[in-house]
C-alpha cells in the first residue's frame, strides 16, 4: 500500500522552560469566540495538524472519531512542553522538577473535575481509560456488594467493556448480568427497563451514548428510577464526554462516570473514573503498590486518600497534562457550540445519506449524537471501509465492540460514520460522493 | 493503491454470482470459517472419491473478497487430491501475502486474487476459505467410527 506524505508537519514552537506552568500556548482559537456564534471551521480544522495530510493522494476525510479523536495542537504541545520541560516523578520528591510535574498531574485533575463539575478532585481517579473505569468499579465495588440472587442491570447497546467486565464479575459472585432490550429505532425499551429495576438490581451500568448508533439515553429518568431504589449507576461517558452540550455529574446525580481522553481530543492512555467520594471513600483499593498507601509495614498497610487510593503506581502524567489540555480546548471552543456544530453536521449527513439508493441507517432514536450507522444493500461494509479508504475518507466497518447489539438487528457489521468538530459539510459531500463510487462498483 | 486492481471483474463476478454456492448433503466432512473480526461466516461441505475432492460447495455471509475467494477457490481444487490442493494453497498465500512478483500461470482465475496483497487487512477475507477447507479436509481424515 503506498503512503502519502503529511502535506503538513506538526510545528512545534520553542520550549519555554516555564516552572510549573502548564498553559497549552497560543492558538487562534484562544480568542473568545461570542458564546451563540457558529464555530469557525477553518480554524479549529487547522488546530489539527493530521488533518493536513494527504491519504491515497485525497485530503484526510477523518470520520471515524468515535474510535479515537485526533489531538488539536494545545494538546500536542502540552504534552511536549510537560516532557521537555516539567517531567519527573509525582508525588515523591522535594526537587523542583518533582514539584512542577505532581502540580501539573494536579492542575489537570483540577480541570476534569472543574468540566464535569464534580465536588472535589477526591472523586476524580485518573486511569487508562474507559474500560480500565470500569472494571475498577467492577472489581473494587461490585464484587463485594454482589452474592447470589443479585443482578446487575445493562442495555444491549453497551460496548463490550461495559459487559464483560460485568460478565467476570457476575461469575465470580454467583449475581446475573440482565440487559435491557433496545427498540427498532435503536432506542431504549424503558418499560423494559423500569419493570427489570428491581428489588435484585444492585447496579445499573448504561452508555450514556451509545457508540454503535448514537443514541444519547434518558439518563437522567433512568438514573432516578434507579435511585428511587437506592440502586447506584455508572455511566459509560465514552460517547458522550466530547459530544454533548453538557456532563455534570451533579446534575445527572450518577454515582460513577468514566470516560476516555482519547475521544476527546486528548492522548490514549488516560481516562477519568468519576467516583461519588461517599463511594469511593467505602471502596477498598484494587491494585496495590506506590502511591496508593500512606504507610506500609510487612505486616499491614495504611491506604491513601482519595483518590490516591486508586492510583497505585507511577500514573501516566503526560497523558493527565494532555487531557487537561483537552478539556481547556474544547472550554475555550463552547462545548454547546461544538454540540450544535455536530447536531448540523448529524442533520445534513442523515438527509444526503438518504438520498443515496438502497442505504439503510442502523438506528434512528429521535435523540442521537453525530454517530451514523448503515448498511448498502448487496455490499459488505467491510468493502464500503474499502473503497472510501481509497478515497481518502476513514470509517469504521465492523461490530462496533457491540456483538450483542448487532446480533438484534441481524447484522454482521455496519459502517459507521462518527462526527466531530473538525468536520464539516464538505466531508458529508465526500462521503455521498465515496458512497455513489461504492455503488458504481457494486451496482 | 488501485481499487481496480483489488475488485478485478473477475472478483466482482464472482461475488455477484459464487460458484458452488449451497450445502451438500450429505457430506463427507463440513467446517465453518469464522472470521470475528469482520463477521465472516463460511461453511463449506465436501464429498471426497479415490482420495480426491470430487465436489464441494459453500454458503455464508462475507465481503466481497471471502466471498470470490472461497467461489474461485471452489472451481481451482474441485477434482483435486489433498496433496494439490495443499500445494495450490501454498502458493495462493504466497500470492495473497505480496510473496510472488507474478502468479504462476496455472494458478488460472485464482490470479485476480493478486491485487489483496497490496491490501493487507484484507489477507484474513481472502484467506478464510482456504483454512475452513483445510479444516474440513483435516476432518474427513479422521479415522471413520465403527459406531
Ligand atoms: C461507549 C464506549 N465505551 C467504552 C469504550 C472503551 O473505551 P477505551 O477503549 O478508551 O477504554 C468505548 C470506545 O471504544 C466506547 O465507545
Amino acid at each position: 500500500m503506498s503512503r502519502a506524505v503529511p502535506a503538513q508537519s506538526i510545528q512545534t514552537r520553542p520550549i519555554e522552560a516555564q516552572a510549573g506552568e502548564t498553559r497549552t500556548g497560543e492558538t487562534r482559537t484562544d480568542e473568545a469566540q461570542a458564546p451563540d456564534s457558529p464555530l469557525d471551521e477553518a480554524q479549529v480544522r487547522a488546530d489539527f495538524p493530521i488533518l493536513g495530510r494527504l491519504v491515497n493522494g485525497r485530503r484526510l476525510v477523518y470520520l471515524d472519531s468515535a474510535a479515537s479523536s485526533q489531538r488539536p495542537r494545545p494538546v500536542l504541545q502540552a504534552v511536549e512542553r510537560y516532557e521537555s520541560t516539567m517531567h519527573s516523578n509525582v508525588h515523591r520528591g522535594v526537587h523542583s522538577l518533582s514539584q512542577w510535574a505532581t502540580e501539573a498531574y494536579e492542575q489537570a485533575r483540577e480541570r476534569v473535575r472543574r468540566f464535569i463539575n464534580a465536588r472535589s478532585v477526591r472523586e476524580i481517579v485518573f486511569v487508562r481509560g474507559t474500560t480500565e473505569a470500569i472494571n475498577l468499579v467492577a472489581h473494587s465495588y461490585a464484587r463485594a456488594e454482589l452474592g447470589p440472587g443479585d443482578e446487575v442491570l445493562i442495555t444491549l447497546l453497551e460496548h463490550h467493556s461495559n459487559i464483560v467486565p460485568w460478565q467476570i464479575v457476575c461469575a465470580a459472585t454467583g449475581a446475573r448480568l440482565r440487559a435491557v432490550p433496545v427498540l427498532a429505532n435503536g432506542e431504549l425499551d424503558l418499560a423494559a427497563y423500569h419493570s427489570m429495576l428491581s428489588d435484585r438490581t444492585r447496579l445499573v451500568a448504561l452508555a450514556h451514548v451509545s457508540n454503535a448508533l448514537g443514541t444519547v439515553l434518558p439518563v437522567q429518568e433512568l438514573i432516578r428510577a434507579a435511585h428511587a431504589r437506592a440502586v447506584p449507576v455508572l455511566l459509560d461517558g465514552a460517547q458522550a464526554i466530547a459530544h454533548l452540550p453538557v456532563v455534570d455529574v451533579q446534575a445527572l446525580d450518577c454515582d460513577f462516570y468514566a470516560f476516555s481522553a482519547h475521544k476527546m481530543y486528548g492522548p490514549t492512555g488516560i481516562g477519568v473514573l468519576y467516583g461519588r467520594e461517599s463511594l469511593l471513600a467505602a471502596m477498598p483499593p484494587w491494585q496495590g503498590g506506590g502511591d496508593m498507601i500512606r504507610s506500609v509495614s510487612i505486616e499491614e498497610t495504611t491506604y491513601n486518600e482519595l483518590p490516591a487510593k486508586f492510583e497505585a503506581g507511577t500514573p501516566n502524567i503526560s497523558g493527565a497534562v494532555g487531557l487537561g489540555a483537552a478539556v481547556d480546548y474544547l472550554e475555550r471552543l463552547g462545548r454547546e457550540r461544538v454540540a450544535a456544530h455536530e447536531q448540523r453536521l448529524l442533520e445534513l449527513a442523515t438527509s444526503r445519506l438518504a438520498s443515496v439508493p438502497h442505504l439503510h441507517l442502523v438506528g434512528t432514536a429521535a435523540h442521537r449524537a453525530a454517530v451514523i450507522s448503515f448498511t448498502i444493500d448487496g455490499v459488505h461494509p467491510h468493502d464500503i471501509g474499502t473503497v472510501l479508504d481509497s478515497e481518502g475518507i476513514a470509517v469504521r466497518t465492523g461490530h462496533h465492540c457491540a456483538m450483542p447489539l448487532m446480533q438484534f438487528y441481524g447484522l454482521p457489521a455496519t459502517a459507521r460514520a462518527s462526527f466531530a468538530v473538525y468536520n464539516g459539510a464538505d466531508d458529508v459531500e465526500r462521503l455521498v460522493a465515496g458512497l455513489q463510487r461504492v455503488r458504481e462498483l457494486f451496482g | 493503491m488501485d481499487l481496480k486492481d483489488l475488485y478485478r471483474e473477475v472478483v466482482l463476478d464472482h461475488n455477484r454470482s459464487p460458484r458452488n454456492f449451497g450445502r451438500l448433503e450429505p457430506a463427507d466432512a463440513e467446517a465453518q470459517g469464522h472470521n470475528p473480526l469482520c463477521g465472516d461466516r463460511l461453511h463449506l461441505t465436501l464429498r471426497l472419491q479415490d482420495e480426491r475432492l470430487s465436489d464441494l460447495r459453500f454458503e455464508g455471509q462475507g465481503c466481497a473478497i471471502s466471498v470470490a475467494s472461497a467461489s474461485l477457490m471452489s472451481e481451482a481444487v474441485k477434482g483435486r487430491s489433498r496433496a494439490e490442493i495443499a500445494q495450490l494453497y501454498d502458493e495462493v498465500h504466497a500470492m495473497l501475502t505480496g510473496r510472488l512478483s507474478h502468479p504462476p500461470a496455472h494458478l488460472g482465475k485464482l490470479a485476480a486474487l493478486a491485487g489483496v496483497a497490496e491490501f493487507p487487512v484484507r489477507v484474513k477475507c481472502a484467506s478464510l476459505c482456504w483454512h475452513t477447507l483445510n479444516a474440513a479436509l483435516e476432518r474427513a481424515n479422521a479415522p471413520v467410527s465403527t459406531e
